[in-house]
């Protein structure tokens, strides 16, 4: 009989593994710091920095940065600053919201449409319906149809958040589903798919074990790209006035309100620019470092 | 007395000489090529398909009317000799025909002879009921067109018009080549696209290229009547994009010598027209950006008979919340921040041409918190702790409404602050302009429907005669679901003797009575404060320095008198 | 394969069908009106008059079916005759009008093609010619400087909206150094050495704001495709055989890691026929975005309908496109 000593050391688990590997990641670290710090900067700052961004003084119209407005003002003498922090909060939550939104159901329509064959062509088909449809139109029909509904349920502001954040998740998630599907069809048929199946591995055990982590690369990218390209389209739908009521700032409509005042007063763009490129550059790292992370075959390398 | 003469004769003469001299050093065409550029694109060379101010100016480089306005509101003759009147006994006595006389030696552009023809067709053309003319309206009332002979053509009307220069008076009704449309009548017309792209006409310039809703290229009409005219040899007339970027082209990299309608924050514009390449051209028509105030009821509950005279407005039915509206209001900041040069401060909903001004609305200008809270007050509106009035449980609280743009999203905010401190709590909404401004039924947004407290736009008139303009406020204007909300009356304003001073000016003639009659309306409209108006605008366009004898026209085409442009 | 493909083939002609149907509705559903656009001075009973003559007061059903006997049967009539020199029948037929111009709408979209393509697409093809070569480096140095500078570089590309970036450009070239013309002229004609370069100086703008933001989303795509390539056991097994480090990179793993990019680059392809709307605007191209974006507006139905049903049609047939490649290029892919 041998003494078998069994040796207490740190318990080993799969998320501290991933941990781990993450914090070696550099770019991820700075990103995840970058964005924690905008995060609190959005929802706290405005506790701080306790100036109105609606209020209106028109003596101090477009001036550039100075003691009394640290980033400037606007055409109507609007403190920057506090538009950036305000606009923060909506960009931010309609960003990551939407995208999560579009995440989801693309994520969900590209695993099934790759996995199940009888389901490819429907989904794929619907993929193309909306891919094709007018974005605008669609836009001008959903806001007018529910527009009031909303209004009347959850106050303007909320009602038109929510009603944004759908179309925004709504309309962009064609894009992922049709990669993710991709990818699910080269994995699809892998050695370690089959022995799963032949072991009797029910379908959905495969898809949530074995293929959707596989599968986690094309997903954080399209995460990435969704952020940014759904703070954009918040812009240009608050351009179009479908958006949010004209007094509530976003980054994206300060972005394009301060465009053609570039030349005179350029801190009204820098700013609102800076804030959604640094969103984006720091989600993306975020995303490098979890893809990195979560791969088996780079971690512990 | 003789000496007079002679001295007259003598300076007469040497005008003449100096003219015929001057006629033949300059030759048509020898200024080369010159560039248009209007950020909304044309669509089509023929005005009556499509009313929208970049296409009526298009066209009027191309097909011209019997007489135009100029830049100060008077007609002058383009294709008569003379403008008829009573005088001149071109207008009957009993005002209800009108007689035309063309010049003797027009000419088309592809060289057959311009004849009274030409013009009847053209007004059988827009009548035609199945043809949707979309400018029908300068036809109304028009009974018969007939041709008296080559040259002479008479309008009968069914009642006596005091104003009977509706028809073929400003680019909006211009003539059109009878043999040239000759299939296009009716259903048709839309189908004569080589005809709707080419026109052939009396104008300076032909079409040689078009490229819709892109660019045109024009070249000289050599069959122009006058022969040194136009400087021009070719012209290209380009569409798209936005006004900064237009007035960029033209002020800042000199690609282009003339924009059209720049409405852009001045700021914005008096910067690029410091870099000395083009200038700011601004002119005043009718135009006034006003607040149409709600009367009726706008509440989401009453269903059907949301925003109908049955129910009439819970707070802005009194009197005192609509002036104290108005009162704490600051124009000419207003004007400072949305127009610059190109706006005036306004207490009148008619304030050009000038005789219709009327003097008695003055203090407007000033805004005055003090005074409109104190009228809150008086008026029994108790401050409640949050800050927003209210009275016998209706708290003042309003729903702002207004087309999607840059300059109108900023009066919102500034207004909205102003009203905050008087007790009144503003929400703001803005619509896109084509939905707005649509007619479509289905929707909740338009402008006639106004299911908000009160919405902004401006508005104004063609030419220079109001009553069309003023007759908008009459109580059978008023638009409901009975007729499918086509109504100017937005405010649903109903007044028995408003209707009758309409219905006067109807039937009067002379200048002054009219004149008198629209002052009498302007005032009962502004004292009901039903109407607040805002900024009196005026039209913006950017010429570069390069380019000579542009005279900015509110009361036609900006493009009105090309034949005169040179370098 | 190729029964795969017949099926999916036979399949698109209901899709499209559905697809044309669904748009028609929401066009027709969509609150704004061909009307709204024109002054305010045009009295509401003239402009209820123009909205019968455009057709509106039919029902929506029997509008739909006029535009499908136009653009199914009336077009492509047309087309043959054009093409062979024939008349059919008496040749005289309705053609799908855009409200606005009342000029057929094929013969608009066929106009405007020269500087779409021109502008649009050769920004696509600059776009994939940079992202290719910045995603392949990117993922072998993955961390390094070059890395972390590129992943900047093309996120600032996609971030920034083309708005901004377009305005940017003009401003620095146009406005203060003269170089380039902030304007496309259409008109330009390139018979000449002279005008071949004014061509180029007045591309060069666009194109580059467009492919700037193209190629951030391939270089994402390039680089995380790469990223997954070169974790791959084939690869070990071929730097053990002693291959060349560039041999393994660009022979076998860029060619597998191409494959998914591949699809991406064919799934845009349509979108250089209608989604370059805001840069065609600011730089006045006039193309397929800008002719899209002004019959929106002006809810010129016809229009709209016809050119966002040619988009459809595209996307259909790229992403079968995408499917067959993706099916031929991967031994792994089965789809029968």
């Amino acid at each position: 009989m041998t003494d078998t000593t069994i040796i207490e050391g740190k318990g080993r688990t799969l998320w501290g593994d991933v941990w781990d590997q993450y914090k070696t990641h550099k770019g991820a670290l700075i990103g995840t710091a970058v964005f924690m710090f905008i995060l609190f900067a959005v929802f706290l700052g405005p506790y701080i920095y306790k100036v109105d961004p609606q209020y209106l003084n028109i003596r101090d119209k477009n001036q550039g940065p100075s003691l009394t407005h640290l980033l400037g003002t606007d055409q109507l003498g609007r403190d920057m600053l506090a538009q950036v922090l305000h606009g923060g909060r909506v960009s931010m939550a309609v960003g990551v919201i939407a995208m999560a939104i579009s995440l989801l159901v693309g994520t969900m329509v590209g695993l099934l449409a790759g996995y199940f064959k009888k389901l490819d062509g429907p989904l794929m088909r619907l993929t193309d319906l909306f891919l094709a449809l007018p974005l605008l139109p669609l836009l001008l029909v959903i806001i007018m149809l529910f527009r009031d509904t909303l209004r009347g349920m959850f106050g303007p502001e909320t009602g038109i958040f929510i009603l944004i954040v759908f179309i925004i998740g709504a309309t962009s998630w064609m894009h992922t589903a049709r990669i993710v599907r991709g990818d699910v069809l080269a994995q699809k048929e892998r050695e370690f798919v089959l022995a799963a199946k032949s072991i009797g591995t029910p379908s959905r055990r495969i898809i949530r074990r074995h293929i959707l982590p596989n599968v986690l690369s094309p997903i954080m990218v399209s995460a990435t790209l969704g952020v940014a390209n759904a703070i954009i389209t918040e812009s240009a739908l608050s351009f179009l006035g479908l958006g949010f009521p004209s007094d509530f700032p976003t980054w994206g409509r300060l972005l394009f309100d301060g465009a053609n005042y570039m030349t005179l007063t350029p801190a009204r763009v820098v700013w609102p620019g800076l804030a959604i490129s640094l969103t984006v550059l720091s989600v993306n790292f975020i995303g490098d470092g979890l893809r990195d992370a979560l791969d088996p075959r780079i971690r512990g390398r | 007395m003789k000496i007079t003469n002679l001295f007259m004769a003598a300076a007469g003469a040497s005008l003449l000489a100096s003219t015929v001299i001057a006629g033949s050093h300059e030759a048509r065409g020898r200024d080369g090529h010159a560039n248009i550029i209007y950020w909304q694109a044309a669509s089509i060379m023929n005005p009556y398909l499509s009313g929208g101010t970049k296409d009526i100016d298009a066209s009027s480089m191309v097909i011209e009317p019997l007489a135009h306005y100029d830049e100060n509101g008077n007609m002058v003759p383009t294709l008569v000799d003379e403008i008829p009147t009573v005088a001149n006994g071109g207008v009957s006595a009993d005002l209800t025909s009108i007689t035309w006389k063309l010049s003797e030696g027009l000419k088309w552009s592809d060289g057959s002879a311009v004849t009274a023809n030409d013009v009847v067709f053209t007004a059988n053309y827009c009548m035609d009921p199945n043809g949707g003319c979309q400018q029908l309206a300068k036809f109304g009332d028009v009974t018969g067109v007939e041709a008296l002979d080559d040259l002479t053509v008479k309008i009968t009307f069914g009642s006596a018009k005091p104003f009977p220069y509706g028809p073929f008076v400003g680019s909006t009704t211009p003539v059109l080549q009878a043999a040239q449309f000759a299939n296009c009548s009716g259903a048709a017309a839309p189908t004569c696209t080589e005809a709707n792209f080419n026109p052939i006409g009396t104008g300076p310039f032909v079409v040689s290229e078009f490229r819709a809703n892109d660019t045109i290229s024009l070249t000289a009409n050599t069959e122009y009547r006058d022969p040194a005219k136009p400087a021009f040899e070719s012209l290209t007339f380009k569409g798209g994009g936005d006004a900064a970027s237009a007035a960029r082209a033209v002020l800042e990299t000199g690609e282009f010598d003339y924009a059209w309608n720049l409405q852009i924050a001045p700021e914005i514009l008096a910067q690029m027209e410091a870099k000395g390449m083009g200038t700011v051209l601004s002119g005043f028509g009718p135009l006034v950006e006003r607040l149409m105030i709600n009367l009726t009821d706008p509440s989401a509950s009453l269903g059907d008979a949301r925003s109908t005279v049955a129910n009439p407005h819970p707070f802005m039915s009194d009197i005192a919340v609509r002036q104290a509206l108005s009162m704490a209001i600051d124009r000419p900041l207003l004007v400072e921040v949305g127009y610059g040069k190109a706006g005036k401060v306004t207490c009148n909903v008619l304030p050009s041409p000038a005789i219709y001004d009327s003097p008695n609305n003055a203090g407007c200008e000033v805004q005055n918190i003090d005074g409109a809270n104190a009228l809150l007050d008086e008026a029994g509106w108790v401050m409640g702790s949050d800050g927003v009035r209210a009275k016998d449980g209706v708290r003042l609280s309003i729903l702002y409404q207004t087309s999607t743009n840059a300059v109108r999203q900023d009066f919102q905010a500034l207004i909205k602050q102003w009203w905050s401190q008087i007790g009144i709590e503003t929400e703001l909404k803005n619509i896109d302009a084509a939905v707005f401004f649509g007619g479509d039924q289905s929707s909740p947004d338009t402008f006639q429907k106004l299911f908000a407290d009160l919405e902004m736009y401006a508005n104004n008139f063609d030419g220079t005669d109001p009553e069309a303009y003023m007759g908008n406020w009459k109580c059978s204007e008023i638009p409901s679901p009975e007729n499918a909300w086509l109504g100017g009356n937005m405010p649903r304003y109903c007044n028995a003797d408003y209707d009758a001073l309409v219905a006067e000016m109807a039937g009067t003639a002379d200048i002054a009575e009219r004149a008198r009659l629209a002052i009498a309306m302007n005032d009962m409209l502004m004292q009901s404060y039903s109407i607040i108006p805002l900024v009196h605008r005026g039209n913006v366009a950017a010429a570069a320095n390069t380019l000579k004898g542009v005279k900015l026209n509110v009361w036609d085409s900006d493009l009105w008198n090309v034949a005169d442009w040179s370098r | 394969m190729f029964n795969y493909t017949i099926r999916r083939l036979i399949f698109t002609i209901p899709t499209l069908l559905f697809i044309s149907f669904v748009i028609f509705f929401i066009l027709d559903t969509a609150p704004n009106d061909p009307t709204g656009n024109l002054p305010l001075t045009i009295p509401p009973e003239v402009r209820e008059k123009i909205r019968i003559s455009l057709g509106l007061d039919k029902p929506m059903f029997f509008r739909y079916l006029l535009w499908c006997q136009q653009f199914f049967i009336n077009e492509p009539l047309n087309m043959i005759e054009q093409w062979f020199n024939i008349t059919i029948g008496d040749g005289d037929r309705l053609r799908v009008q855009s409200w606005a111009t009342r000029s057929p709408v094929v013969d608009l979209v066929v106009e405007r093609m020269p500087q779409t393509l021109w502008v649009v697409g050769m920004s696509y093809v600059v776009g994939i010619i940079i992202a290719i070569p910045i995603g392949v480096i990117s993922a072998y140095k993955q961390y390094s400087w070059f890395d972390q500078i590129g992943t900047f570089i093309s996120m600032l590309g996609f971030s920034v909206p083309t708005f901004f970036t377009g305005l940017l450009l003009i401003v620095i070239f146009s406005v203060n150094l003269g170089w380039f013309p902030s304007i496309y002229d259409t008109t330009l004609k390139v018979d000449s050495w002279g005008n071949f370069w004014l061509q180029v100086k007045q591309m060069i703008m666009p194109v580059m704001v467009l492919a700037f933001f193209n190629a951030a989303q391939l270089s994402r795509f390039m680089r995380a495709s790469m990223l997954d390539n070169l974790q791959q056991d084939y690869v070990r097994t071929a730097r053990a055989k002693g291959l060349k480090e560039r041999v393994v990179v660009l022979t076998h793993v860029l060619r597998n890691s191409l494959i998914p990019v591949v699809t991406v680059i064919a799934l845009g392809v349509p979108q250089v026929f209608g989604g370059a709307i805001i840069t065609e605007q600011i730089f006045k191209v006039n193309g397929l975005g800008q002719l899209l974006i002004i019959g929106i507006q002006g809810a010129d139905i016809p229009l709209v309908q016809t050119l966002t049903f040619i988009f459809a049609v595209l996307i259909v047939l790229f992403n079968l496109i995408a499917d067959i490649l993706y099916g031929l290029l991967d031994p792994r892919i089965r789809y029968d």
